[in-house]
């Protein structure tokens, strides 16, 4: 059974870029910070060298000043890595991970429908999770869209 | 052929979660199926960081109506976790009763279902009746049958008496007895094996690539089980195995359930046998210090996930929910690919999204011809059982055999 400890210096080992960015918070809860032109090179690594066969999940942040993701991926001896990566606040973008993990299309359409973020090379399909008739611009997880807000169009009652 | 597309949905109160699906058939074959989710996002993300803690405990719970235990457990472990909660032992054995139990009453309303589903309605009635003996254990030890309250930041509300101790061993007994019947007509009676044999396909490679979780990636071998990876509550204490099945269809992941319920009952043992004296709860303070967390959780459709983020005061910064089924919903494609019409109600329902019994509308559309017709859900049913017994697969007998049995025992 490896430890936190391992999968921290095999990161470090690979990636100079990562020394100092990668904390193990506890036995199987490992989190990384890697730059955005780094990435998929971190998360290739995770998927093929390190074993992190699952991707449990990505998770859209807006912290004051950044957005973030955080791509949580698991392995099959329950150790958990987060990848985080930092957003510009203005047009953030990202390229897809559904070649590699086509489960991926739906996490990566939550970051389109409620943080604004362009994900890059994700394939054609029906937007998620918001109404096909929500309004542009408008993404409920911002810390700065308050629910309430005007721009849905009121319900007109049946006459 | 004429290719013709169904769509199913998108109010489809079948379906825990409202889905629509559109199938395109040429002749009775599956060509393409496509889904379009999200009409039953409710916003709880975002309503959750305008919640204190406690306030979000109930609202987790709130996420799924039949795994409502599973998903404030999976909140409040990584709440304790970033707050640095020693939650006391007994607390985490109580928790680990009421997933058990959840577990035990989720998967016996998919036998039924599944039973439903494919013209079984004996094996329905008989598991239906058999989930109230769980619901009413429920309902003795938290309160409640659903949304059981039982979860508090550091601990949980209500303790558990000796005297309710024993009827909960008293109803697992009689759960076990059932269940050894059921694991017989799984794994003997004719009709049940010839109807979901080699229905729903997900090979082993497809369940990794996919991201299957649950019973579904365990039917294709895949041995992933949150409990068993990554223990969490009193897991790591307890004898059990995970079910695995080589079998690859909704016949593997029948198997793999019945005999999941069967682990259930000895760890409910295990837990009532070993809980540990003292406190149920510890004092969690109001405001959680900034920090983040996962929590993971084997809720009864597999792994459930929750990451929430603290920024010191008493309500969240972000909590954000990845629910089982978001994660099987790329293997249905898979499994329904060139596969009949008639195998679409079961190889949907054997994922277990979790199906209501409201009214449901089917819209049948010919692509070229432009005639419309429309199809209920249960004329879909109907549909379905009617195709395969003009095959010889018919369930008259079965329905028989397993009332005698049944009868029998009494």
């Amino acid at each position: 059974m490896r430890t936190g400890e391992e999968i921290k210096n095999a990161l470090v080992r690979t990636f100079a870029f990562l020394t100092e960015k990668v904390r193990v918070q506890r036995e199987k809860r490992i989190w990384a910070d890697a730059p955005l032109e780094h990435f998929r090179e971190v998360f290739d690594c995770a998927r093929k060298e390190l074993g992190f066969t699952m991707l449990c999940t990505i998770t859209g942040v807006d912290d004051a000043g950044t957005m973030g993701a955080i791509y949580h991926m698991a392995s099959e001896d329950g150790q958990v890595l987060s990848i985080k990566v930092s957003l510009a606040k203005e047009k953030p973008s990202l390229k897809s991970v559904t070649d590699v993990f086509p489960a991926a299309d739906l996490y990566e359409r939550e970051l389109v429908d409620l943080f604004g973020v362009a994900v890059e090379g994700l394939p054609k399909g029906k937007r998620y999770p918001l109404p096909d008739d929500w309004p542009e611009g408008q993404h409920p997880l911002k810390k700065d869209w308050q629910p309430g807000q005007p721009g849905r169009k009121e319900e007109t009652p049946h006459a | 052929m004429h290719k013709v597309i169904i769509p199913i949905g998108p109010q489809h109160p079948a379906l825990k979660e409202p889905e629509s699906f559109r199938v395109v058939l040429s002749g009775e074959k599956i060509l393409e199926f496509g889904y379009r989710l999200g009409y039953n996002h409710r916003g709880i993300e975002k309503a959750c960081e305008a919640r204190t803690y406690i306030q979000n405990i109930y609202l987790t719970e709130r996420i799924c109506g039949i795994c409502s235990h599973s998903h404030s457990s999976c909140f409040i472990q990584a709440v304790e976790e970033i707050a640095g909660l020693q939650v006391p032992r007994r607390a985490l054995y109580i928790r680990t009763i009421v997933a058990e139990l959840e577990r035990i009453h989720s998967h016996l309303l998919w036998l039924g279902v599944a039973g439903h589903e494919i013209g079984f309605d004996t094996l329905f009635m008989y598991s239906w009746r058999d989930r109230e003996v769980v619901m009413d254990l429920l309902a003795v030890i938290t309160g409640n049958r659903v949304n059981y309250g039982i979860n508090t930041v550091g601990g949980v509300r209500r303790d558990v008496t000796p005297e309710q101790a024993k009827e909960i061993l008293k109803g697992m007994d009689i759960l076990e007895d059932r269940t050894k019947y059921y694991a017989e007509i799984a794994t003997q009676e004719t009709t049940v094996i010839k109807r979901l044999s080699g229905v729903g396909i997900l090979s082993h490679d497809d369940a990794i690539r996919l991201g299957a979780v649950g019973p579904t990636a365990r039917a294709s071998d895949v041995r992933r089980d949150t409990r068993k990876d990554d223990p969490y509550a009193a897991y790591g204490e307890l004898d059990f195995k995970v079910i695995t099945d080589t079998h690859n269809d909704v016949y593997g992941r029948t198997i793999v359930r019945v005999g999941e319920l069967m682990e259930s009952y000895k760890m409910i043992r295990q837990l009532l046998k070993n809980l540990p004296d003292g406190p149920i709860t510890v004092k969690a303070p109001r405001r959680i210090p900034a920090g983040e967390a996962i929590g993971r959780y084997e809720a009864p459709r597999g792994e459930d996930v929750h990451y929430v983020k603290a920024n010191g005061t008493d309500k969240p910064e972000r909590v954000k929910v990845r629910a089982p089924t978001l994660a099987n919903i790329q293997a249905v494609s898979k499994m329904l690919e060139n596969r009949l019409l008639a195998d679409l109600p079961i190889i949907i329902a054997a994922i277990d999204p979790c199906f209501s019994c409201t009214d449901r509308l089917t819209a049948i559309k010919d692509v070229e011809g432009g005639a419309q017709g429309t199809m209920e859900w249960e004329d879909l049913h109907t549909y379905s059982i009617r195709w395969y017994r003009d095959r010889g697969i018919e369930f008259g007998a079965a329905n028989k055999k397993l009332s005698a049995m049944m009868e029998g025992k009494k």
